[in-house]
């Protein structure tokens, strides 16, 4: 009883051996493929834009594209920080401070996408004087914050630094 | 049907012997088939004739189109413009999409009213549905190849469907996009699968067509049926000569929209050239595709509106299995009658909010119309399909016919007062 029990035993290596290498090769055959999607190094290069930021006016604000994307810069007003900045954390859907969201009060820099589905919102438009997503409906406040519709988040920050007081690097 | 088919000529004979090809032959003719099919069954001839057309005027788009966001757009311009015949064979292919979904859609409440989905027919239900969502898929990455402003903000919307799933619904965006945005890459490789799934489609039609020669045609009374008899007919020329005259009248219409009206079903946004910088103030999917743009939107929570909106697709799947009725066709099913076209009018106002803004009252019957469509598959179909007493089925197609008045006697049914 012993001697055939053992000798599957052994067979039963070989195969769970065999699946688990047969397995492997098959993975790594298919990873290359699913990999090739993935954004190519000539994309991942386009990962900085530089912008002049001396020509905007109080109030007013740019849109640049950085990696295909809309990049929103705005010089706030006095009025539009302080509403920004008064508002309680209590309000919010998706809390965050506005001084967490800017480096300089002054300037909001965030990516110009709706959190729902990816519009790019209209600005000045919306219940809280700051941007309102055409597609389906959501309202921000001027620090680009959700208030009201179905997108889940508050507007991205993304990766940016002052270069010097005319300049501003995104990426 | 014989088993043993053998051809004529000694040349089919001898390659019938090599290849029994030729035997399939007479499921194009004497295919016994029941002799009351209505023109609602004529759709999947018709169908048929919607995807080989949209191949072959695909194909040949696929000769003047180049698929690179900085020439798509102007490629269209020329195939309308500059190719001979190109702008006949661009309005065939893209209002050739509209037809095949008008078809597709009456062909799936052809099944739903007679029961087609009931067992034996699972597999077939289940190939079509599998069909229908590559049929959604390509003709939705087809309307983003002409890189206007819908194709691009279609595209945007619907694969940011993704970022709702949780935790790795970012990556599988980037992933998709092949970028951060919807951008060239986005559109080359769409442009491949565009190309790849129709192929993918009629191999599952083969197989549809496969499974659906297993039983045979369900039939509007919904009965099993003797084949070979008396209630069936030959394939060819009965059946052939009914699909080819309702094809006519289809392909009328169908030449109308190409002739007299190209733009109608699409939208004026699209003749401007995309641009990642400015959202369309209304973006709306094309028409075939509205019902379930209705569904995400009545919801006010992003994953909650995707999972209503994919689960409003596969819980058709389950139907085989949610319908327990003795009786397959609706005709003997009174007050399941009423219901079935209750969701008919609920898919069409769906379809009808899905293109208005989601505000107001738009958003409250878009709701509304929601909570029927699941509710008409999770409660009412279960329940009423156990409860409801059904009227008496004939035993044959025949019957009812030469045998005069439905005789009582003859007659299968649940209720005890006849």
């Amino acid at each position: 009883m012993d001697k055939p029990e053992k000798k599957g035993n052994r067979r039963d290596f070989i195969f769970t051996a065999s699946y688990t290498v047969g397995a492997i090769g098959i993975g790594a055959t298919i990873w290359p493929l699913i990999d090739q999607m993935n954004p190519d190094s000539s994309v991942k290069a386009l990962a900085s834009t530089e912008v002049d930021i001396s020509q905007i006016e109080p109030g007013k604000s740019v849109t640049v594209l950085w990696r295909g994307k809309p990049v929103f810069i705005k010089r706030r007003t006095q009025e539009e920080i302080a509403e920004a900045q008064s508002v309680s954390l209590d309000d919010l859907p998706h809390p965050e401070k506005d001084q967490d969201r800017v480096k300089n009060p002054e300037w909001l820099v965030m990516l110009g996408i709706c959190t729902h589905l990816g519009c790019v919102p209209l600005s000045d438009k919306g219940e809280y004087n700051g941007w309102f997503c055409p597609c389906h409906g959501s309202h921000y406040d001027t620090s680009g914050r959700i208030r009201k519709g179905p997108a889940p988040t508050n507007m991205e920050i993304p990766k940016y630094a002052f270069v010097d007081d005319n300049t501003i690097k995104i990426g | 049907m014989s088993e043993n088919y053998v051809p004529s000529s000694k040349f089919g004979k001898w390659f019938n012997d090599r290849l029994p090809l030729l035997t399939l032959s007479k499921h194009l003719t004497d295919y016994p088939t029941p002799k009351n099919l209505n023109y609602w069954w004529t759709f999947g001839g018709i169908l048929t004739f919607c995807l080989i057309s949209q191949i072959i005027t695909g194909i040949v788009l696929g000769m003047h189109y180049v698929a690179h966001a900085d020439m798509a757009f102007s490629s269209i311009e020329h195939i309308m413009r500059d190719v001979n015949y190109g702008w006949l064979i661009r309005y065939i292919h893209s209002n050739g999409a509209s037809m095949f979904f008008l078809a597709v859609y009456i062909h799936i409440f052809r099944s739903l009213f007679y029961g087609s989905y009931r067992s034996p027919r699972e597999i077939i239900w289940i190939l079509g549905m599998l069909i229908y969502l590559l049929m959604m898929a390509t003709a939705f990455m087809g309307y983003v190849l002409p890189w206007g402003q819908m194709s691009f903000w279609g595209a945007t919307v619907i694969t940011n469907l993704f970022s709702a799933i949780p935790l790795v619904g970012e990556s599988i965006v980037t992933w998709l996009w092949g970028g951060y945005s919807v951008d060239n890459p986005t559109l080359t490789r769409f442009f491949s699968l565009h190309y790849l799934f129709p192929f993918l489609i009629l191999g599952l039609v083969v197989l549809h067509i496969w499974a659906l020669h297993v039983p045979g045609n369900n039939n509007p009374i919904g009965i099993d049926i003797k084949k070979p008899s008396k209630d069936t007919v030959p394939f060819h020329p009965y059946i052939t000569i009914k699909d080819l005259f309702a094809l006519l009248i289809f392909m009328t219409i169908f030449a109308g929209f190409i002739f007299f009206a190209p733009n109608i079903l699409g939208h004026s946004d699209n003749y401007i050239e995309a641009n990642p910088l400015v959202t369309p103030k209304h973006i709306v999917p094309e028409w075939y595709l509205l019902p379930f743009y209705a569904i995400l939107r009545a919801v006010p929570d992003k994953l909650g509106g995707v999972v209503l909106m994919l689960g409003s697709i596969f819980i058709l799947m389950a139907l085989p299995w949610l319908d327990s009725s003795k009786v397959r066709s609706t005709v003997f099913r009174p007050l399941y009658k009423k219901f079935f076209w209750l969701l008919v009018i609920d898919v069409l106002a769906l379809g009808y909010v899905g293109a208005m803004p989601a505000e107001g009252l738009y958003l409250l019957i878009a709701r509304v119309g929601t909570i029927y469509y699941f509710a008409h598959f999770l409660i009412v179909l279960p329940v009423l399909s156990r409860i409801e007493k059904t009227e008496p089925v004939p035993l044959s197609i025949s019957e009812p016919v030469l045998g005069g008045m439905l005789k009582p006697e003859m007659a299968r049914s649940d209720r005890k007062d006849v």
